[in-house]
Parts: structure tokens; C-alpha cells; sequence
């Protein structure tokens, strides 16, 4: 029962997981992107089209991703070129894209979906328990570890992750360096849409194997809750990811067992957690300001 | 080839007044080509869009009444994001304000006097403001980012209002449906004109609106929240405090958003319901910043922003369009004024990679 | 710059205002709002096929005009009234959520003929319209005892209101007359509409061993769920047989095209009269899947309870029934008033959990 419960887990985190950690990668450089629910619900669509047309979730799952990108660049474009408000264009993004997709979708609702399958990994899969979680799993969830451990890497032990931070930190100083700001958060920005819609693609073709309208539900707000919870660090935001699922699961078995608690009291609980870890943590002033991109949201011009 | 932008000394006072225009025209071109393309006759689209809601009078008291909280939670948002704090949770303040507004008349029904609706407003502010001040508390405390928590706050806050309204507050009359009883009539926010149901929120936006204009233009709080916003240190040597500015920022555009929230039930709804707002606190955030974060700009933009939700039904109604055509036309409306904005402040160039290509690497 | 002068040209165009607002004034306008998407696969989509099959019946001699994702509140008064103003001679309003809406804007056009789904509010204009899910959702329950091993089943319930509430209770009544001693497990997702939530309650409900599922929510995300899982599920609101062909056992359908076409009819002849209807399976206002992945004698059973509950000889709250705490709500023979029914906020013996109050 434990292992099924957390096989329930690990497909309601993922999708939060990778979002998350797109979104992590565009503040890292200094970007506000809060479109991450349209870009995310375009992935989920687009990658649930692409499977019913070609019969493929593989070309689904690059459909997601590349329409996540896509989607992104309008947000780059307005935010890094025209250098509107990025909080205002974020929120607009979503509009957009609940529509956008709404549209797209209409001729895809009630079709059956075909579902991802697991890749079964030889040999590790047998390991008892561990095997069956986390061996037997899709192609998406191997992505999002891959990802996060990826990131880790890339943030604080390369040099263009440097680079990157270095730009979220002080992009005018970073600029004096001889850095590319508005190219860099272009690639960042694009990271995160991709990833938005890689975490669509989940929805669509793992997590339920259909389309219908707002399937996203809010996720994507909680991706951009986790990331700040995660105090922009990716091994945290894995756990977070993961923290958050379990609570949302653990709920719901909690009222299958008959625990006569109201569930509106259950459901707040997600959030009343991530206030209080995120209190824990902020309360030693020093470490959040050393992970906050110290210029986020700024917008940048290079000085000519 | 590459956009390229040069910031100009001061901001553009034609483009100021052109770039809502450009905008304009873009977006009736753009939209147009949409329309055109899913088999509508773009002028009849453009037309039931824009102008069909401004010909009648009672469609003119609904567009005030769409208006009113996003006017109202906008304004007060303007001050947040002035003076440099992130509260994206005024759909949490507008929901507790509703909910410590209606207190009286569902738990007191027998009571009518012409005090109920002067203390439902006012506790309905308190409470909006409290709920903002969870958020200023744990920034000035615990150094809490504001972003996450107040937008957390959203979600229990409606989780709240979802127990009440399916709980205790239920309407004993009401065959156990969730919502509450309905206010009696002196509870219930008196309409302007007998012309339509517009009522006194629209009043109350308006004139706080006017009011931190004042505030922001002539007044020296309205220079301190300026002056922390562009820095904080410079702010510090003028001997303001930024710890303070958050409770101030925080607690107004709280107790505007819970006047917005008890307003809505009050005048608008008539009982407490599991869901009150189609979403007004978040799209405040875009009529916040769509009037430049100017008061005075802001009624503008919240009369812009309800007339396309207006404009959207009546698109559907008269000429079959549906309503997620209605949300993508008005993200392109939304793109296009933020992009447009882009000219008053900066001038744009169209450069090619060839003329370029040298002084950005040295660049 | 081109592009903007040929905007420009277009803006102008359109301040000359020649916008073609033709109408034709012969056809009768019978408009529709709804709270979700016509395209939502749940609730909404019913009302929508409902429509599509009153504007086939009908042909050239009406209009069916819509208003889709229409919140509850303020908006609703706003897209009824503007409805009303825009022609409509009937206004069909398809949430609860609508009521006092509709109520307020029926009082001031008094000459348009309004009709709200689920209410209990009504006027000389105005009539209420539901149907009696409940009769479904007890062949179910008795479907559900015969196909069980276990014993239990779960069930996915959308929030705590009246409607939902007598859903839970028929299906248990409707299991215990096969099998005194079943059980239903219930989990309340707090939405009408999230495949990811559904599904996770679905597979909550598994877990915890039930091998049957059912649900009051509106996604196919549940009997997905169940037909990977190799259990058996009923469906929601519309035959969901195509996301679980080997899952299924039954659905209940909404089917409100001949309620809808009966009332135009009446609207047309003249004959339109405010009442309060309540129709059930025998009116064909819902209408049950085919019985599909059980043995024929369990199908029997299922199509003689159908049968019985259509002419009337079974009503499926008939006593004895106790509620959960034990007291007697029905005696011998006694049935349920429909107030009772349309009030409904306790559980009867053998539900598995607390009613959220």
C-alpha cells in the first residue's frame, strides 16, 4: 500500500517538479515569468494533439516541449526586447494561453488518449520496492530527476551557470563583464516555457491521458509557489515538489479512512505548510538573501 | 536584423497619449485578421465587441459594476507596486473582506437599521486589510517573501469562504444549498440611478482612486512610497522606513480590496456564495499596471479591461463567437498595450545584424 | 507604420459603424448559459447536446444562441439580462449557481419564459427543471454489490450539497438490498472538474482496496484510472465507455433533449406553463449506458430494477431506511417526501464516512 501511495506521489510531483525547476532557471537570470499556467496548459494540449495525430506520446512529449518554448518567446519578447512590465505580461500570458488552448482543444475533448509508457530499466527494476518506484517509470519523470540533478550542476558548478547567476544577481555589473543579458535570459526564459511545457505534456499523456479545458487547475501557480519555497535552490525544490505531493495524496487517503476532519481544512493544508516551512526557512536572513536573484523582475537595458 | 532601444531623458508625453491608440489599432487589426479567419465578419466582431456594450444604458451600469472591483483593488495594488511590495494575493483580501462584511447580516438577519451597511463596509475593510497584514507581518519579521505568501493566502482564504458557505453560514430556508441567506435590505449596497443596478462601489472606486492620486501626487507619503520603491537605501537617507512602508502599502491596498470584496456581495451578489470573484484579484494586477500604476490611469483601464468582458458576451450572443476567441482577443488587447508602453519611455530602432554586428561585440 | 495606417483604415471603418446587425425576426430565440465550457465533457456538454438535438428538431423555426463559462454571481445577472434584452423568448439557465440570477431578471421581463436547472426558486414565468439522478445511481449501487468481490466500494464525490449527498445514499440503499452488509467508502475531491485531482482520489480510493469505482465529478480522469487499474466503474453525466470499453459497467446519462424539446413545443403552441419538474428515468431525462462487462443475470437485474423504477412500482428510498446514526428515518413502506430529498444533508446506515457539515 505505501509503494502504491507513493507511485500516487511521484505522478502528482512531477509535473509541479519540472515546472518548477523551468521557472527556477528563468528567475535565476533575473526573470518574473507568472505565465507559468498558460505556458503549461499550451504543452498540455499541444502534446495531446500531436499524440492523437501521429499516434506517437514520444513526438507528443517534443510537441509539449517545443510549444512551451514557443509559447515563452512572446513572453521574452515583450519582457526582454520591449521590457514591458513582467509581473503584468506573466498574468497575461496566462490569459492568453487558457484561451489559446481552449480553442486548439475543442476538437480533442472526450478522445481517449494514449498514455506514455514506462520504461522498465533491466536489472535496477528488480531491487524490491525502490525498483518498482523508481525504475518502471516514464520517460518524463526520468527527465525531471535528470533535470534537477542536471541544474544542480549547471547553477553552481559550471561556468555559463555562473554567468547566469551572475546576471540574475546584478545584470549591470554582469553587462560590464561582457555578458550577454538579453541573450541569456532569452535561453533562460525559453527554458522555462519548454519545461512548462514538458510538465504539460505530463498532464496530458501520464497523469490523465486526455484533454479537456483548464486541465492544468492551478498548477502552475503551485510550480511558481515551489520555487520560491525551494528558495531557488533545485535539490529543495525536488524535495518540495515532493513534500507538496504528498501532502495533497496524503489528504485524500486521510478521507478515504474516515477521518471526519472537513476537507476544505485538508486541502488548505498544502498551502498552510508551504507558509510555515517558508517561514522556517526566511528566518534566517542571510541564506534567502544569498539564494534571491537580487534582481528580479528589474527590467534591463544594455547602456550603449 | 534586431530591435534595439534607447531610453529617452524623460518619458514621452506624445507617445504617452499615442501609445494606448497604437495599441488600439493593432489590436483591432490583429483581432480583426482572427475573426476574419475563423469565418467572422470582423467589423461585426469589432463592432459587438467595443461599441455594442457602450449603446445602451443598462449596459452602461454593468460595465461601472464590472469595473468597481477591479478599480478598487487596482488603486490600492498601485501603492503596493509602487513603493516595491509583491502583493499578488488581493483575491485573498477581496474574499475575507467579504466574508468579515457579511458577518452581520447572515449571523443577525433580525436586525435592520440604516448603521448595518456603515459597519459592513468597515468591518469588511478591516478584515481585508488584517488578512493583507498576515503577509506584511511575516515580511517584516521573518523577512518572508510576500509573493509566495500572500498568493498562498488566496487559496485558504477561498477554501474558508467555501466551508462557510457550505457549513454554517447555509441558508436554513434554503434546502441545505450552499449559500447563505440573502441580506436583508438594509444590508444590501443602495444603486446609484434608477436608470440600471450600477451601485455605490463604483463611487467608492472612483473616489479612491481620486483620493491616492492626491496622496501620490502632492502628498509627502505619496513621495516616500516613490522614493522606497526606486531604492530602498535612498530611502533609508531620507529617514523613511521601509519596514513601515510595507504595513502602509499592505494594510491600503488591503482594506481596498476587502471594501471591493463586501461591495460585490453587498451590492452585487446579495449572499454569501462558495465562490464570489471570477478571478478580480488577479486581473486588478493587470489593470494595475495596464494604467501605468496611476490611479487616475487606473479607472481608465478597469473600464477598458470590463468592456472586453462585456464586449466578449455580447460577441457571443450576436454573432456566435465563443468565449475562448473572447479570452484570446483579449490577451492580444492586453500584449499590445504593454508592448506599445514601450515607446514613452524608450525609442525604438530597427538596427540590421550588419551594422551592428561590430559594436555589440565590443559592446 | 504600413500596418499601422491599414489598422487605422480598419478603426475607422468600424467608428462608421457598418456593422450588419441583421436578425430575423420570424424565428423564436430559445437561449442557453452555462456555467462551464460547451465542450467540458461533463455537465455543460450535456446541456450543449441537449441543445443541438432541440435546434435539429427544430430547424429554421428557432434560434439557440449561448453564453459559455459564465461565473456564478454578478456575471450571471449580467448575461441573462443581456440575453433577455437581445431577443430570447425562453431562457433555459443550466447551473444552481443561477438562481437568484435568473429569479431577478425573470421579475423584470415578465413576458420571457425562464427556466432554471436544479432550483427551487420559481415564478409565473419561471420554471425549475431536474432530474432524479438518484434512480441511476441505485441500479448502480445494486450493480455494484453483485460485481464486487470485496464487498466496498468508492466513491468520488464533488462537494457536500443535497444532490450529491442523495447520489451517495441511493447507491449504498441500492448495494444493501443485494448485499446487507456492503460498504462505500466516500473521498471528497472539492471540485466539479480536475482530471489530476479526480484521478488521484480514484487512485486513493484503490489503494485503500475498494474494487469498484463511481463518481460525481465530471472527468473521464476516474474510470481511466479504474481501467488501468483492471477494476470496474460507472460513468458520469455523459457515457464514458470510450475511455474504459473494458471498465464500464454503466452510465448515468444526462440526456435533456427531449425535456428541452418538450418545453419549446409547449412554448410554441402557446401552452408554456410555470412548473417545478422533476422528471426520472421513465420521462428519458436521464437515461442509463448500456449494461456492458457483467454477467447476463446481473444485467437482468439491472434492466428489471430500471424497469420497475419506470412504471413506478420501486421508489429507491422506500423503508425501512435508518440514517447513519441509527434513528429511523423511514418506516415500513414509507417513502421519501421530495423536500426531504431536495434537502438532503445526512447519510443513511453503511456510508463510511462523515458528512462534511
Amino acid at each position: 500500500m505505501l509503494e502504491a501511495i507513493l507511485l500516487t506521489v511521484i505522478t502528482a510531483a512531477t509535473p509541479l517538479v519540472i515546472a518548477a525547476l523551468g521557472e527556477l532557471v528563468t528567475e535565476r537570470s533575473g526573470v518574473l515569468n507568472l505565465g507559468v499556467e498558460g505556458m503549461m496548459i499550451m504543452g498540455a494540449v499541444s502534446a495531446f494533439a500531436a499524440t492523437q495525430i501521429t499516434g506517437s506520446p514520444y513526438i507528443g512529449v517534443l510537441a509539449g516541449i517545443a510549444a512551451g518554448g514557443a509559447f515563452s518567446l512572446l513572453f521574452g519578447f515583450l519582457t526582454l526586447t520591449l521590457v514591458a512590465n513582467q509581473v503584468a505580461t506573466g498574468l497575461a500570458l496566462t490569459i492568453l494561453g487558457l484561451g489559446l488552448s481552449g480553442q486548439l482543444g475543442e476538437s480533442f475533448v472526450g478522445q481517449p488518449g494514449i498514455k506514455l509508457q514506462p520504461i522498465v530499466v533491466p536489472l535496477l527494476s528488480d531491487i524490491p520496492f525502490m525498483g518498482r518506484l523508481l525504475f518502471q517509470q516514464d520517460l518524463i519523470f526520468y527527465l525531471s530527476i535528470a533535470l534537477v540533478v542536471g541544474i544542480n550542476w549547471f547553477l553552481f558548478k559550471s561556468r555559463t551557470g555562473l554567468k547566469m547567476r551572475a546576471i540574475g544577481d546584478n545584470h549591470a555589473s554582469a553587462h560590464a563583464l561582457g555578458i550577454n543579458v538579453i541573450r541569456t535570459r532569452y535561453l533562460a526564459v525559453m527554458f522555462g516555457g519548454a519545461c512548462a511545457g514538458l510538465a504539460g505534456a505530463q498532464l496530458s499523456l501520464v497523469y490523465t491521458p486526455q484533454w479537456v479545458e483548464n486541465m492544468t487547475a492551478g498548477r502552475g501557480w503551485i510550480a511558481l509557489a515551489l520555487v520560491v519555497f525551494a528558495s531557488w535552490r533545485p535539490l529543495r525544490l525536488l524535495a518540495g515538489g515532493y513534500l507538496f505531493g504528498a501532502v495533497s495524496i496524503g489528504q485524500l487517503h486521510a478521507q478515504a479512512f474516515g477521518i471526519g476532519i472537513p476537507s476544505q481544512v485538508l486541502s488548505a493544508l498544502p498551502y498552510v505548510a508551504t507558509i510555515v516551512v517558508l517561514i522556517i526557512i526566511s528566518h534566517n536572513r542571510r541564506t534567502t538573501l544569498i539564494n534571491t536573484p537580487a534582481s528580479l523582475g528589474k527590467p534591463f537595458v544594455p547602456e550603449r | 536584423m534586431r530591435i534595439e532601444l534607447q531610453k529617452r531623458p524623460e518619458g514621452s508625453r506624445l507617445f504617452s497619449f499615442l501609445s494606448p491608440l497604437l495599441a488600439l489599432a493593432l489590436t483591432l487589426f490583429f483581432g480583426g485578421i482572427m475573426f476574419w479567419m475563423l469565418g467572422k465578419n470582423p467589423v461585426d466582431a469589432l463592432y459587438s465587441f467595443f461599441i455594442e456594450p457602450l449603446l445602451e444604458v443598462w449596459s452602461l451600469h454593468e460595465l461601472a459594476i464590472k469595473a468597481a472591483p477591479l478599480i478598487l483593488i487596482a488603486v490600492g495594488l498601485s501603492v503596493c507596486y509602487r513603493s516595491n511590495n509583491w502583493n499578488i494575493g488581493a483575491e485573498g483580501q477581496f474574499t475575507i473582506g467579504a466574508i468579515t462584511g457579511s458577518i452581520l447580516p447572515v449571523l443577525y438577519p433580525e436586525w435592520h437599521s440604516p448603521m448595518i451597511l456603515p459597519l459592513m463596509l468597515i468591518m469588511g475593510m478591516v478584515g481585508g486589510a488584517l488578512y493583507a497584514g498576515i503577509p506584511a507581518l511575516l515580511k517584516t519579521r521573518f523577512n518572508t517573501n510576500e509573493i509566495l505568501t500572500s498568493l498562498m493566502l488566496v487559496y485558504i482564504a477561498q477554501l474558508y469562504l467555501d466551508w462557510l458557505a457550505r457549513g454554517p453560514w447555509r441558508d436554513p430556508q434554503g434546502y441545505n444549498f450552499p449559500q447563505s441567506r440573502s441580506f436583508v435590505p438594509e444590508a444590501v449596497l443602495p444603486e446609484i440611478l434608477d436608470s440600471g443596478r450600477a451601485h455605490l462601489a463604483i463611487v467608492f472606486a472612483v473616489v479612491a482612486a481620486v483620493a491616492l492620486w492626491f496622496m501620490m501626487r502632492f502628498m509627502l507619503k505619496g513621495f516616500e512610497v516613490t522614493v522606497l520603491g526606486q531604492s530602498e537605501r535612498a530611502g533609508r537617507f531620507a529617514g523613511f522606513s521601509a519596514r513601515r512602508m510595507v504595513w502602509f502599502s499592505m494594510l491600503v491596498s488591503g482594506a481596498l480590496a476587502g471594501l471591493a470584496g463586501i461591495s460585490e456581495v453587498s451590492g452585487s451578489i446579495g449572499h454569501v456564495q462558495p465562490t464570489i470573484s471570477p478571478g478580480y484579484g488577479f486581473t486588478a494586477i493587470i489593470v494595475a499596471f495596464l494604467g501605468r500604476l496611476n490611479p487616475l490611469g487606473i479607472v481608465a483601464s478597469g473600464f477598458v479591461l470590463a468592456l472586453t468582458y462585456l464586449g466578449g458576451e455580447a460577441a457571443q450572443l450576436s454573432i456566435g463567437i465563443s468565449d475562448k476567441v473572447s479570452r484570446v482577443f483579449q490577451g492580444l488587447l492586453l500584449f499590445f498595450v504593454l508592448s506599445c508602453d514601450t515607446l514613452i519611455h524608450y525609442r525604438v530602432r530597427i538596427v540590421t545584424q550588419k551594422l551592428t554586428g561590430g559594436t555589440a561585440r565590443h559592446a | 507604420m504600413k500596418k499601422m495606417i491599414i489598422a487605422l483604415a480598419a478603426t475607422a471603418a468600424l467608428l462608421g459603424g457598418f456593422a450588419s446587425g441583421v436578425q430575423a425576426q420570424d424565428k423564436t430565440k430559445v437561449c442557453f448559459i452555462y456555467v462551464g465550457s460547451k465542450t467540458d465533457g461533463g455537465w455543460s456538454q450535456a446541456h450543449d447536446i441537449g441543445r443541438q438535438a432541440l435546434q435539429e428538431h427544430f430547424g429554421d423555426k428557432i434560434e439557440t444562441p449561448i453564453l459559455e463559462n459564465v461565473p456564478e454571481g454578478p456575471d450571471a445577472e449580467r448575461a441573462i439580462e443581456r440575453m433577455a434584452r437581445s431577443g430570447c423568448g425562453m431562457v433555459f439557465t443550466t447551473s444552481f449557481g443561477f438562481m437568484d440570477a435568473t429569479v431577478k431578471v425573470a421579475e423584470k421581463f415578465p413576458d420571457i419564459k425562464f427556466e432554471h436547472a436544479t432550483g427551487f426558486k420559481s415564478a409565473e414565468n419561471l420554471a425549475t427543471y431536474n432530474a432524479r439522478f438518484y434512480e441511476g445511481r441505485y441500479i448502480q449501487g445494486q450493480i455494484a454489490a453483485k460485481m464486487s468481490k470485496k464487498g466496498v466500494a468508492g466513491y468520488i464525490a464533488s462537494f457536500p450539497i443535497p444532490e450529491v449527498v442523495m447520489g451517495i445514499n441511493a447507491f449504498i440503499l441500492g448495494a444493501q438490498s443485494v448485499n446487507p452488509d456492503f460498504e462505500l467508502k466516500v473521498v471528497w475531491a472539492n471540485t466539479w472538474f480536475d482530471p489530476g485531482k479526480e484521478a488521484d482520489a480514484a487512485k486513493a480510493l484503490i489503494d485503500q482496496g475498494v474494487d469498484i469505482l463511481t463518481q460525481h465529478t465530471d472527468t473521464t480522469a476516474p474510470m481511466q484510472v479504474a481501467a488501468e487499474r483492471g477494476i470496474l466503474a460507472f460513468g458520469q453525466a455523459s457515457d464514458m465507455i470510450a475511455a474504459g470499453p473494458n471498465t464500464q459497467l454503466t452510465a448515468i446519462v444526462d440526456t435533456w433533449a427531449a425535456y428541452y424539446i418538450k418545453r419549446v413545443q409547449a412554448h410554441l403552441d402557446g401552452n408554456w406553463k410555470s412548473e417545478q419538474i422533476w422528471d426520472g428515468l421513465k420521462d428519458g431525462i436521464l437515461t442509463m449506458a448500456p449494461y456492458t462487462n457483467m454477467p447476463d443475470d446481473v444485467k437482468a437485474m439491472a434492466e428489471e430494477t430500471e424497469a420497475k423504477i419506470k412504471s413506478g412500482e420501486l421508489h429507491p428510498f422506500t423503508g425501512p431506511v435508518k440514517k447513519q446514526d441509527g434513528t429511523e428515518w423511514l418506516a415500513e413502506g414509507q417513502k421519501a417526501d421530495d423536500g426531504t430529498l431536495l434537502g438532503m444533508n445526512f447519510y443513511v446506515e453503511g456510508v463510511d464516512d462523515t458528512l462534511p457539515q
